[in-house]
């Protein structure tokens, strides 16, 4: 938990960083300086630290920051990461698909001819568990770069990836076959945080909810 | 040249453990002090006695055998060997008894690199004083060892461990639904149980108290606003909070009506204990009445176990910030 007795606010840079400075800004924190500052990562005086959505959890975790928004992609793979999640936010809406080649089954036929599945992910949690909970042996491949190259390389038969519109997976000739989730951005707080800041922390939920 | 050790323990060299055994001996001495009289168990105990205490034996993995092919686990906590110790060796004491220890607990942890496996926990256990008067007892202590130790604003998490399930009972929600929810609960995911709620298909009066109950937490007036089927239920945490308030630390105690404890055999009060400069628990316990029973001799119990490293960090960062 930060010392001082304000809130310090993980904020994700990326796909949900425009959403989160709007919430911000109509719960009357200053984002001027955020905006206007590409490659700074600290505003002290906003109380604002900035970082890619899959380092908020272990920020907020560790209480170098109190609470944080990111996506619930994220807190589905770090699971184990303890952190209280609060407020599902609404904004950055996606879902957490499986994809494979258009054309043919290629998942279905490594399935029945081989015994399992090769599928590519960003997130290798996500993708073990939803493929165990349905009772299919699969072996995941951690990639970190663009997943869908994986199922047209040949090196898997299908993808684990995040969607927001599908336009991604239709320009590489991918298709939706089943959805794991729908994610949207949500407010963690440190567990430590959520007690000794109650009242600031309740503040800001009451004012997020009206 | 390097050479391993496991993942999870270390090696402390004199620097840092001059610093812990200072902590350490001084929490100690506030513990017998009070009339808790230092025990010591054997690290090894057969898994089948930890057992009896907690089916999980309290998370306990690393385990051996012996020359008899016995299954040997290595302790992950004081408590159950203390019950133990109780019911073997006080079959007939008059109680209160009361026992602190200095001492290391393993665990396994699936988490990162690092992550502490083996723990030096400095502890209290007070058998034999029922309800809110032994829990005072116990925080009123634990917060007279860290001022001991050199915090200044650690705080006591005061919740009650069957709190939720109680309301759950109270207000007739399906016996197939508790698991999920109270899965939600001890994860503090209010996303989860909000949605796990709204399914139940409940009042508006019955959704706001399984949503709501789990969000308060603050001073005695918490336990007001606790209303409805929980109100008796609060009871002996506002008992609790005048005996606090007698022995002069009721503003050290938040009260978190939502605050559950990973281990199964706590059957009332549950204590976590904070400091704003660290960002996780120092340590925490409660009440565990069924406890020594299980091993033959029935006595209400409750304690503390604070983690001296973990105590050590916050002592650190405190004089850090002067």
């Amino acid at each position: 938990m930060t010392a001082s007795d304000r809130l310090t606010i993980a904020v994700p840079r990326g796909a949900l960083f425009g959403g989160t400075l709007d919430l911000l800004d109509r719960l009357g924190v200053d984002t001027a300086e955020v905006r206007a500052n590409d490659r700074k990562l600290l505003f002290a005086d906003a109380g604002i630290v900035t970082m890619r959505p899959s380092d908020v959890p272990t920020y907020v975790e560790h209480g170098s920051a109190d609470i944080g928004i990111t996506g619930k992609d994220v807190l589905l793979e770090q699971a184990q990461r303890k952190v209280y999640e609060l407020v599902d936010l609404g904004y950055g809406r996606c879902t957490m698909v499986v994809a494979a080649r258009e054309g043919g089954d290629p998942i279905g036929d490594a399935l029945r001819r081989l015994g399992r599945v090769r599928i590519a992910t960003k997130y290798p949690r996500v993708a073990g568990q939803h493929f165990a909970d349905t009772g299919r042996q699969a072996e995941i491949v951690e990639v970190k770069g663009s997943v869908e190259l994986a199922p047209l390389t040949g090196l898997v038969d299908g993808i684990v990836d995040l969607t927001a519109t599908g336009t991604t997976l239709a320009e590489n000739q991918l298709r939706i076959v089943e959805e794991i989730e729908v994610c949207t951005a949500r407010l963690i707080a440190n567990p430590v945080a959520h007690k000794l800041k109650a009242e600031r922390i309740d503040r800001l939920v009451e004012r997020i909810r009206t | 040249m390097t050479h391993p050790i496991p993942p999870g323990t270390r090696d402390v060299l004199p620097e840092e453990m001059r610093e812990l055994r200072a902590i350490g001996d001084r929490m100690r001495e506030r513990f017998e002090n009070a009339g808790y009289g230092e025990i010591h168990t054997p690290a090894l105990e057969y898994e089948e006695v930890l057992r009896l205490g907690d089916a999980s034996a309290a998370g306990a993995r690393y385990r051996t055998f012996d020359e008899q092919g016995d299954v040997l686990a290595l302790r992950s906590d004081m408590t159950i060997p203390i019950a133990r110790v109780v019911a073997t060796r006080y079959g007939g004491a008059e109680p209160p008894l009361r026992f602190c220890y200095l001492s290391r607990a393993w665990r396994a942890t699936e988490r990162g690199v690092g992550e502490p496996r083996e723990f030096l926990q400095a502890g209290i256990e007070l058998i034999g004083i029922p309800g809110a008067e032994g829990e005072a007892e116990v925080v009123a202590l634990t917060i007279a060892a860290l001022d001991a130790a050199g915090l200044r604003r650690h705080r006591v998490g005061v919740g009650d461990g069957s709190l939720y399930r109680r309301l759950l009972g109270a207000l007739d929600v399906p016996a197939d639904r508790h698991l999920g929810l109270l899965e939600c609960l001890s994860r503090r995911d209010l996303v989860g149980l909000d949605m796990s709620v709204t399914e139940l298909g409940v009042g508006q009066a019955e959704r706001e108290l399984l949503v709501g109950l789990p969000e308060l937490r603050g001073g005695r007036e918490v336990l007001d606003r606790a209303d409805g089927p929980v109100a008796a239920a609060v009871e002996g945490l506002r008992v609790l909070h005048d005996l606090l308030e007698q022995r002069g630390v009721a503003d050290r105690v938040i009260f978190d009506l939502g605050l559950v404890r990973e281990l199964g055999y706590y059957t009332g009060a549950v204590f976590e204990v904070y400091d704003p400069a660290v960002g996780f628990a120092l340590g925490g316990g409660g009440r565990y009445d069924d406890l020594i029973g299980r091993f033959g001799r029935e006595l209400p119990a409750c304690g503390v176990a604070l983690d001296v490293q973990r105590v050590h960090l916050a002592q650190a960062a405190e004089e850090a910030l002067g």
